[in-house]
Parts: C-alpha cells; structure tokens; sequence
C-alpha cells in the first residue's frame, strides 16, 4: 500500500490473470500441443512392433538415406558460406553491405515453392538447360542433384544469419591484435574467432540441418515423388499418408518430430550458455 | 591492397576478398541467378498472356484465399500470441518455462509433420475435429483449416517479437500512471500498449509473410478444392505438373512480387521502430 512508504504496482484481479493463463493455454494445446502429442499417438497406435516394422519398410529406409544424403551435402556447403559472409560482412566495412545482407536473407520470405520452381525452370525438361543436360545424360530435377539444389536455396540464410550478428558484436579488436603479432588469417580465424562463435556457429548448423531435413514445399516440386528414389523423409510422410498408411506416415513424421525437439534443445542450451557468459 | 580500393575501408585483417568473393558467387548461384531466371522467364510472356494466366478465375481464387487466410492467421495471433507473451512475461504459473521453450516448436518442426498432424486432429473423425463438428463448425477441407495451419506457423513471430518488448516496459511509467488514479485497463491501453505496438507490428508482418508462402503444413489440411480450399503455391505445383511451366512461371512471379513488398514492408516497420527507440533516448 501506499502508506508503506513505497508504491506497490497493481496487478490484474486474480480473475482476469487465470483467464488470460487459460485462454493461453487452451490456445497452445488447441493449435500446437494436442496436434503435437497425437502425432505419437498415432505412431504407436497400433503398438512398438508395428511402429518399428513401419520404419523398417525398404521404401521408409530408402527415403531416410535420401534426406541424410542431401543434409550431409547441404549443411556443409551453407556453413561454409554462412562463415565467409559473415567473416566479410562483420569484420570489414565496405560499400553495399546492407544490399549484401537484404539478399542474403531473401530465401526467407520466398515461398518454399517458388523455390522448387525456379530449378524445374532452369534444369526441367522444358527448361533452359533441359535439353543439354538430357544429351549429356545428366538427370538434375526428379533427382538428387535437383532435391539438393531445391533444400540448399531453402536453408541458405540460417548459418549466416546466426553468424553474423555474434561476430559484429564480438568486434575486431581480437582478430587485429592477433595479425599484428604475426599470426596468419587461417590461425586467427582459428583460434580467435572460431572459439569465440562456436555455439552461435553450432545453432546455425543444427537449424540448418534441421531444415533441411524437413523441407517439404520446395523438394516437392523437384522430386517427382519417385518412390524409394526421390522421396525424403517428409515425401515418405506424405506418400503414406495418402494412401491411408497413418501408422506409417506418423513413424515417419515422429523421427522428423524428434529431429525438431533436439534442435529445440540445443537452441535452448545455447541460449542458456550465452545468458550465463553474458553474466560471469 | 584493400585500401586502393575506394568502396572498402582499409583493414590490417586478411581474407576480405577470399570470403566477399566466395560468398559472391555463392549467392549468385545457389539464389540470385535462379531467382532472376523465373523473373526472366516469365517476363518472355507477353504483357495480355500474362496478365491473362495472372487473373483467370482460378488463380484470384487462390489468391483471395492465400492472402485473406494469411492475414487471418496473422490477425489470430496478434491477439493470442500478444495475450501468450503477455502470460510468459509477467505471470508465474507451474510450466510456464516448458511453454515457453514449446513457443519455438513450428520453427523446427517440418511443415510435413504440422500439416498432417492437424489434418488428422482436425479432420471430422479426429480429436478436436470431432468436437467442434457438433458445434457446428467444419474445419478440415475448408478455409477454417487454412487458417489454423498459418496460424500455427506465424504463432513464434509474433510471440517471440512482443516478448522482449513486454519485458523492456518501463514499470516506473506503469506505476506513474497509476499513482495517477488510472485504472489498470487504462495503463495497459495508454501506457504498454503503446510501447509494444511496433514489436507487435513487426511479428504480426513476419508471420504474414512466411504465411503467404506456406505450403507444407496447409495442403493436408485444407483439402484442395478449386476455386474454394487450393492456395497460390499449390496452384503452381498444379500446373507444373501439368507441364504448364510458363503459367507456372507467371504465378511464381506473382508471389515474388508480394515477397518483395512484404520484405521492404519488413525493413519500413523496423526503421520506423529504431527511429522511435532513438527518439525516446
């Protein structure tokens, strides 16, 4: 109370707090949680064995390698990127910088789709290089080369994105101090700045690789829908699921399920680590 | 050297050139030039066919369906995930860290896995489809169901944009307004609101965005019907699958025209927040 000597915030009527705690939570399980839940649900309905079998199916297995097989070409690939922008971006200071990161976070808001799209232009069959390929014999859409060129466009900005405002931050006085005495670009970036980003660096690959994995718009349109050839895991999911196989379809989607809540993991011990350095 | 060069300041720190000019190339390849592709492609088209292919019945259908539904869900979850953040900010309630590490969840989840997860809940015979079938209300193979899958993935925008801002309030002007003699709804709507809105402006136009492209997670829900459930994206995979590349062509560039705008969108709304922030200083 005032009289106390000091002012004591209002808060909302212990009515208005548990209606606002409810509406949030009916509102949570409604869209998010019950949907979450009923996809393991689902997975073992009809028990572990049959769940298990449903992942052993040749075509389930087959789409499993496809995805690690293009994460394992993808995430690489977009790291490596994702450090050189945001070694330049951050640690230099030159003319068109913010044109370079504009662009840089455009796939973020082209529709999966769209990007599918523009390599079926490109390398389909009635495409600009559709031709040429097919003489050399090179199969790029309704293939790997395609899923990957597709997943690659979909997941660009992640790793930079992460980089890049960490090593702003960071500055460059280190990495300065480092080449003065000698050191060379390599042995800085080394042991400067790789320890300083590392877990920054680590949630951007994991996000990457997480979507990768899970991209569906933008493989969808390049795959073909080819079964046990071109069907990544989500592709598996979604075959599965229109021919009624829901057992089979949610195994599929529980793994990709499991993929994300790891991925949330990681984010939220990062995050933790980050809180508690920016403390000691 | 870096400093003959005019549009570089001069660095003692190696690798400019090296890592500018991988990330160049990089970009240029993996999303500048197929990107310009489609626009060239579908700029070969002359100007009536175009417009033609651009607005057939179909594909306004689609359009109203994709924009409205977006801003649908975006509307939904600036009010609940503003009351969401609001909770996950000043309250303290059993697993309320759990919610707010789940807020994330649409961000990782693959949209494969979101789309037919609803679909199931939702459908007629599912969990929530069910009940809501005896109220009445049809969600699965209508619009209802477009606009619960986006709003599932615009939700963490605008909870994850309004949260930090809720939690820069500044309490003092709370209590100001209250020892004032204002009521607490006053405070809220003269005194928080205010000061959030630009965050909530922010998310409301990210979850737009993203919801305006989204495919994965709507086309199992909603059933595919044309001219009444089919969005824009999945018009495009129609045709293409109809080998029809150049209308393909035509309605990509279409969204991509709509990315565009939404990103410059983006961009205004967060210059106009860093100008408030340095007005206030």
């Amino acid at each position: 109370m005032a009289a106390a000597g000091h002012a004591v915030r209002k808060q909302e009527s212990a009515l208005v707090r548990a209606l606002l705690i409810g509406v949030s939570v009916v509102f949570l399980g409604a869209i998010l949680i019950v949907p979450v839940l009923s996809v393991l649900g689902y997975a073992f309905s009809e028990g572990f064995d049959v769940y298990l079998r449903a992942l052993r199916a040749p075509d389930t297995i087959a789409a499993i390698r496809l995805t690690l097989t293009t994460a394992a070409i993808v995430v690489p690939l977009n790291t490596i990127f994702g450090v050189a922008a945001a070694w330049a971006i951050a640690k230099f200071d030159f003319r068109g910088k913010q044109v370079l990161i504009t662009l840089i976070d455009l796939p973020f808001s082209v529709s999966p789709v769209i990007a599918g799209l523009v390599f079926v232009l490109l390398f389909g069959a009635q495409g600009w290089f559709g031709p040429l390929l097919r003489d050399w014999g090179i199969q790029v859409v309704f293939a790997l080369p395609g899923i990957v060129l597709a997943t690659m466009l979909v997941t660009f900005p992640y790793v930079a994105r992460e980089l890049i405002p960490i090593m702003q931050l960071q500055g460059k006085e280190a990495e300065e101090a480092a080449v003065s005495l000698g050191a060379g670009g390599w042995m800085t970036f080394f042991r400067v700045t790789l320890p300083s980003i590392r877990w920054g660096l680590l949630y951007g690959v994991i996000l990457c690789n997480a979507r990768a994995m899970g991209e569906f718009g933008a493989v969808a349109v390049v795959s073909g829908h080819i079964r046990g050839l071109t069907t990544t895991m989500p592709l598996q999911a979604q075959v599965l699921y229109d021919e009624y196989d829901l057992v089979g379809a949610f195994a599929v989607a529980s793994l990709l399920m499991l993929l994300g809540l790891l991925t949330l993991l990681v984010k939220t011990i990062v995050e933790a680590l980050g809180a508690r350095r920016r403390r000691a | 050297m870096a400093a003959a060069r005019g549009w570089v300041s001069p660095s003692v720190l190696p690798g400019f050139g090296l890592t500018l000019g991988f990330a160049g190339l990089f970009l240029s390849f993996i999303v500048l030039i197929p990107l310009a592709a489609l626009i060239i492609r579908a700029g070969s088209l002359p100007l009536d066919e175009f417009w033609r292919i651009a607005t057939e019945p179909r594909a306004l259908a689609s359009y109203r369906l994709t924009f409205g539904a977006s801003l649908l869900a975006a509307g939904v979850n600036a009010v609940f995930g503003f009351i969401v953040a609001w909770t996950l900010v000043r309250y303290e309630f059993p697993g309320r860290r759990i919610v707010d590490a789940i807020i994330d969840l649409p961000f990782a989840l693959p949209t494969a896995v979101s789309g037919i997860a609803l679909a199931t809940v939702f459908a007629p015979t599912g969990f929530l489809g069910a009940q809501l079938e005896r109220l009445g209300v049809q969600v699965a193979f209508t619009w209802v169901g477009v606009v619960i899958a986006l709003t599932l993935i615009g939700l963490p925008f605008v909870v994850r944009s309004v949260q930090p801002a809720l939690e820069e309030v500044d309490v003092s002007l709370e209590e100001a307004a209250e020892s004032l003699g204002a009521s607490r709804w006053m405070v809220f709507r003269r005194v928080i609101l205010p000061t959030v809105l630009p965050a909530l402006a922010t998310g409301f136009t990210l979850a737009l965005a993203r919801a305006i492209g989204e495919y994965g997670s709507v086309i199992f829900i909603a059933g595919n019907l044309p001219m009444r459930t089919e969005i824009t994206p999945l018009l495009i995979v129609i045709k293409l699958e109809q080998y029809d590349y150049l209308g393909a062509a035509a309605l990509g560039l279409v969204m991509l025209c709509v990315s565009f705008v939404m990103l410059l969108s983006i961009n205004a709304i967060n210059g106009w927040r860093m100008r408030r922030m340095a007005g206030r200083r």
